[in-house]
């Protein structure tokens, strides 16, 4: 199975372990992650209002890039899934959207949101499937207590992302079952850490941290997982309380596999 | 050549205001045939009726065309003036020009001139119109009630108490269907089951009910007083007249894997079970799913313990064949899957529970016996929260876009009741607007605020999760501008009512038809509220809408008052506008009986003569008096024999001709 | 009341406020609810009333988490994050009305902040 891969900025330099361990990974449950040539940052937040065109450009292109060689786009970092996924939802649905943005890249053909985007742990759900997984582990990490942290990116909103119920979700607890661990599930799994505030509320991107380390602490969590390098950060700089391991989960991946 | 008059109604300012009536009447006096033509503010009304009548006498008259509102509105209003003039009622014709144009257009010149064009087409009709005369067809009069809620046995009880046969078809077990699961009821907090409960008792031993329980309708075939229906009664592997109710083999069964649909899941049952105590008829199930016996061959023990000898594993299930003059649907409601709503944590946490486990919770009959406790840990709850509104009201595609009307009014009274059984506990309801339309309803709603203090907040939770046992309901208070983080025991939601799903299959077996929602849609909403517009339908309870219970009874009631009026008749008046078929163009296909949904039309061996050439063929005949003219036939038949009276090829044709003129 | 403005706003956002019907769903919702002057609900009710100045003034267009909670939870399909970003690019469209300069940047750096928090930092408060 071979996709066309587009991992972002941050996994090319503070997020590296995100992106290092889901290739070791992919190797051994047959995926080649074919990264694009030429990829441009996605910009990391979605422009939401309708009058903004060049914001998108750069996420069009990678699309276009993976229509060209005839493949899936496989994502990674949450952000850039969120910004791809719904960019490529604009190129399907908005009439206006496609004709500004095909006059303006002049394609030999316009792009009109003909690629799949597939997020990693989506790879694994559906393409490769838990029960595979299952079977490829040789190292279960048995009796760990983990708490799946979703935050928003990856499920809201959920008519556009359609990644998984918005309000339980299952697909990282699913995960953490394929690996042999035990998942904890904490009412906040899915509600703000406050990462885009994280540089200049500082307080409140705290408060929200807190809540949600306190929250996984109180269920018995010993680790929190999450895909998300901007909720790695925050989750990890910004708790004030207690402090729990916050790691990649395709690192916890790689280490049931036994390629760390 | 006909005498054709034309009459041009203003109806108020709903014409007139878009359409030059005036303009209209000189445009057609010189219509072909047209002797007569006016206007009238009103056509409807006494005097408009009597224009028509003095210009038949006066005029001779042999055709009418009105060009008013819709004939689904007055056309049956129109003939009768016309057949009191002398004149043959399927000689008038109604031109809409109201529906079909002034309200829909605004330009005044566009409508008058479509004006002009729809009044042409339908004197062009009735130039080809001939006189039609209606046979008639026999009433059985039998009623049949499909659902055992409350608005099917109320239904049935007045049918029943005027003289006439009615069965009640229900699909569980038990009559007594949502009401028999309520606690007290609003606004006089009498407790349902002693309403409810000699109500059902009535129904089962008035001697004119028969009670199909545990029973489906399988298909219905007919129309209006002819209708023929076959009933499903599901095998409950008991002998209904040999079971006394005497409850032991429902103590002694040992699978108690089954979730107790009267106790909403709250609590298990036994594979034979009766569903509650005050069940009728007071008869033992057993649920083949979860018996052991015949899953496996073993165990048995209810049929050892059995005094009566009434058990009885190789049962099957029995087909009922009944005629019928009337149907109604009662098929009522249930509260929707929160499964899109799990922000509020309904799968998550057991003290989130919705209004009918509520209920539950607090009937003495129900799994705690009347005492509230948590779900979770069988504790006493101190603080408890109610949500309105969850997924009433929700055009977001997770919910229902409707109000389900009912929520309002049961979630004051259970706050009530709680702060009344429970004076220690604290209770909050987050409402979007409180709904209280009805008979001492507002005052009811008072009372909870007033006397019981319970706290009403204006505004929405948007959010329940849980800090060490307590669940914490995150919601916004809108009057204080604040958003509250209510520590809560339990946790209340006013799930949005949705009708039954047979509902849309029972339905579409009557021809019946429903709107988006699924609810059965009236024959008029303001007029005819209780009649579906497929004639021998009628509409009781939750089917049509959301209601409450003194609603629905008045409207089980008001449909048993029809049911009464049409089973009263012995015969009834066939329309007409019925199929018939031309025996020298019929080619013998059977087409036509294929796609009849009444059953009407039937295959003989005629003697023909065509042209001179007398010989036997194989046609298609009409039974007029099943026909219900709905012209499937006439679109099928390859040959155009089959034609439809009133509504003739020819006169449909004129039609388009006169429009594209 | 603006006018002009609103329909600007009601045009970027794509926001239908005549949808809403005052559930306060989405104030119940927001996880910075406490941090805002101005909360999601009524984001709505003061854009459908023009009164937009007040926004744009308001701390509560950079407190927004972007999380879209409000977006999911709403049961009429209002967006009020939609209406938030709107006035948010309302202000920083305008000449030298940046909320993040660039040379804010270095003092705000740590080691592990991730390229990601910078660039959509960028990409929300400034122009």
């Amino acid at each position: 199975m071979i996709l066309s891969y587009y991992p972002g900025c941050t996994l090319k330099t503070k997020a590296q372990d995100l992106d290092l361990y889901a290739r070791k990974s992919a190797e051994v449950l047959g995926v080649t992650m074919e990264e694009l040539e030429e990829w441009q940052c996605c910009g990391a937040v979605y422009p939401m209002a309708s009058d903004e065109i060049a914001t998108k450009l750069s996420a069009v292109r990678a699309l276009e890039n993976a229509k060209e060689k005839g493949q899936d786009l496989l994502t990674l970092c949450s952000a850039c899934h969120h910004v791809i996924k719904r960019v490529n939802h604009d190129m399907q649905t908005n009439a206006d959207m496609q004709m500004k943005v095909n006059n303006y890249l002049q394609l030999d053909e316009p792009y009109t949101g003909e690629t799949k985007v597939v997020h990693y742990l989506e790879m694994l759900r559906d393409l490769v499937g838990f029960d595979k997984i299952k079977e490829k582990v040789v190292n279960p990490l048995k009796g760990k207590k983990i708490a799946a942290y979703y935050g928003c990116l990856l499920l809201r909103p959920s008519d556009v992302l359609q990644f998984d119920n918005p309000e339980n979700p299952s697909i990282m607890e699913d995960f953490i079952r394929s690996i042999g661990a035990t998942p904890v599930e904490t009412p906040y799994r899915n509600e703000c850490c406050g990462g885009y505030v994280s540089m200049e509320n500082k307080k409140l991107a705290q408060k929200k941290v807190d809540l949600i380390i306190s929250s996984a602490m109180e269920k018995g969590a010993e680790m929190i997982i999450t895909a998300c390098p901007l909720c790695m950060y925050n989750l990890d700089a910004n708790s004030t309380e207690h402090k729990l391991p916050i790691v990649y989960f395709t690192e916890l991946l790689a280490e049931a596999l036994g390629v760390k | 050549m006909q005498k054709i008059g034309v009459f041009i109604c203003h109806c108020g300012t709903n014409i007139a205001a878009t359409v030059d009536v005036e303009a209209v009447t000189e445009a057609i006096k010189n219509e072909p045939g047209v002797v007569y033509a006016a206007n009238y503010q009103y056509m409807c009304s006494e005097n408009g009726q009597a224009l028509i009548k003095n210009a038949i006498a006066e005029y001779g008259l042999t055709g009418v065309v009105v060009c008013s509102c819709s004939p689904r509105m007055h056309e049956a209003t129109f003939r009768k003036a016309a057949q009191e003039a002398g004149l043959n009622p399927y000689m008038v014709e109604i031109a809409n020009i109201r529906e079909h144009c002034s309200w829909i257009h605004k330009d005044k010149v566009e409508a008058t001139e479509k004006a002009i064009i729809l009044a042409r087409a339908a004197i062009a009709k009735v130039h080809l119109n001939a006189p039609l005369i209606s046979g008639q067809s026999d009433v059985t009069k039998r009623a049949l009630v499909i659902g055992g809620g409350i608005a099917g046995i109320q239904t049935a009880l007045d049918i029943a108490e005027a003289g006439f046969e009615v069965d009640i078809v229900e699909k569980s077990p038990t009559i007594g269907g949502k009401m028999a699961q309520l606690d007290k009821t609003f606004p006089t907090l009498d407790c349902a089951a002693c309403i409810l409960t000699p109500k059902m008792v009535d129904a089962k031993s008035n001697d004119k009910i028969t009670l199909y329980t545990y029973s489906e309708v399988e298909s219905v075939k007919g129309f209006v007083g002819n209708f023929e229906v076959s009933i499903r009664k599901k095998a409950r592997y008991v002998n209904t007249d040999l079971c006394t109710g005497c409850g032991e083999c429902t103590t002694k069964c040992p699978s108690r894997k089954a979730k107790s649909e009267f106790n909403m899941g709250l609590m298990n049952r036994g594979a034979i079970y009766i569903p509650f105590a005050q069940a009728i008829p007071n008869v033992a199930t057993i649920d083949p799913q979860y018996c052991i016996h015949m899953k496996t061959g073993k165990c048995g023990l209810c049929e050892k313990v059995c005094s009566a000898h009434a058990i009885d594993f190789k049962q099957q299930d029995e087909i009922v064949e009944q005629k019928y003059g009337a149907i109604v649907m009662a098929t009522g409601f249930n509260l929707i899957n929160l499964d899109q709503f799990d922000e509020f944590g309904y799968s998550k946490y057991p003290d989130v529970v919705t209004s009918l486990e509520f209920e539950r919770l607090m009937n003495a009959a129900g799994p705690t016996e009347g005492t509230l406790l948590r779900p979770s840990n069988h504790e006493h709850p101190h603080t408890l929260v109610f949500v309105q509104c969850v997924g009433s009201r929700d055009t977001s595609g997770c919910g229902k876009p409707y109000c389900s009307k009912i929520c309002c009014m049961y979630t004051a009274k259970h706050a009530m009741l709680v702060r009344d059984k429970y004076p220690d506990t604290e209770v909050y309801v987050f409402y979007i607007d409180v709904r209280t339309p009805g008979k001492n309803f507002d005052e009811f709603y008072r009372r909870a605020v007033e006397q019981y203090g319970v706290h009403y907040i204006k505004g929405m939770v948007g959010k329940v999760t849980d800090k060490d046992g307590k669940l914490i309901v995150q919601g916004s208070d809108l009057l204080e501008n604040k958003q509250l983080k209510i520590e809560a025991d339990m946790v209340v939601l006013a799930a949005a009512v949705e009708p039954d799903p047979s509902a849309r299959s029972v339905a579409s077996m009557l021809t019946a038809s429903i709107d988006t929602n699924d609810f059965m849609t009236e024959a008029h909403a303001k007029l005819r509220p209780v009649e579906s517009p497929t004639a021998g339908i009628f509409l009781s309870g939750m089917a049509q809408g959301p209601k409450d219970i003194p609603e629905t009874v008045s409207q089980a009631s008001a449909c048993a008052a029809k049911v009464i009026g049409l089973l009263a008749k012995d015969h009834l008046v066939n329309n007409p506008c019925v199929a018939q078929s031309n025996e020298l163009r019929c080619n013998g296909c059977s087409n036509c009986e294929k796609v009849c949904p009444y059953g009407a039309i039937s295959y003989i061996e005629k003697e023909v003569n065509d042209h001179g050439v007398r010989e036997v063929r194989r046609i298609a005949q009409v039974n007029e008096a099943v026909c219900q003219g709905c012209g499937a036939c006439t679109v099928t038949c390859p040959s155009g024999a089959m034609d439809l009276k009133g509504f003739s090829t020819n006169q449909i044709m004129a039609e388009v001709d006169a429009i594209c003129r | 009341m603006d006018k002009f403005l609103q329909e600007q706003i009601l045009r970027m956002s794509g926001v239908n406020t005549r949808k809403c019907m005052k559930c306060g769903k989405c104030s119940g919702t927001c996880p910075a609810y406490d941090e805002m002057e101005y909360h999601p609900h009524q984001f709505v009710a003061m854009v459908e009333s023009g009164d937009i100045d007040a926004l744009m003034q308001s701390n509560s267009i950079w407190t927004c988490l972007s999380c879209f909670a409000c977006v999911e939870r709403c049961p009429r399909s209002v967006e009020p994050a939609n209406l938030i970003e709107a006035v948010r690019l309302a202000v920083i469209r305008q000449q030298n009305a940046n909320h993040l300069k660039a040379q804010e940047i270095p003092e705000n750096l740590e080691e592990k902040l991730p390229q990601q928090a910078i660039v959509s930092a960028f990409r929300k408060y400034s122009k």
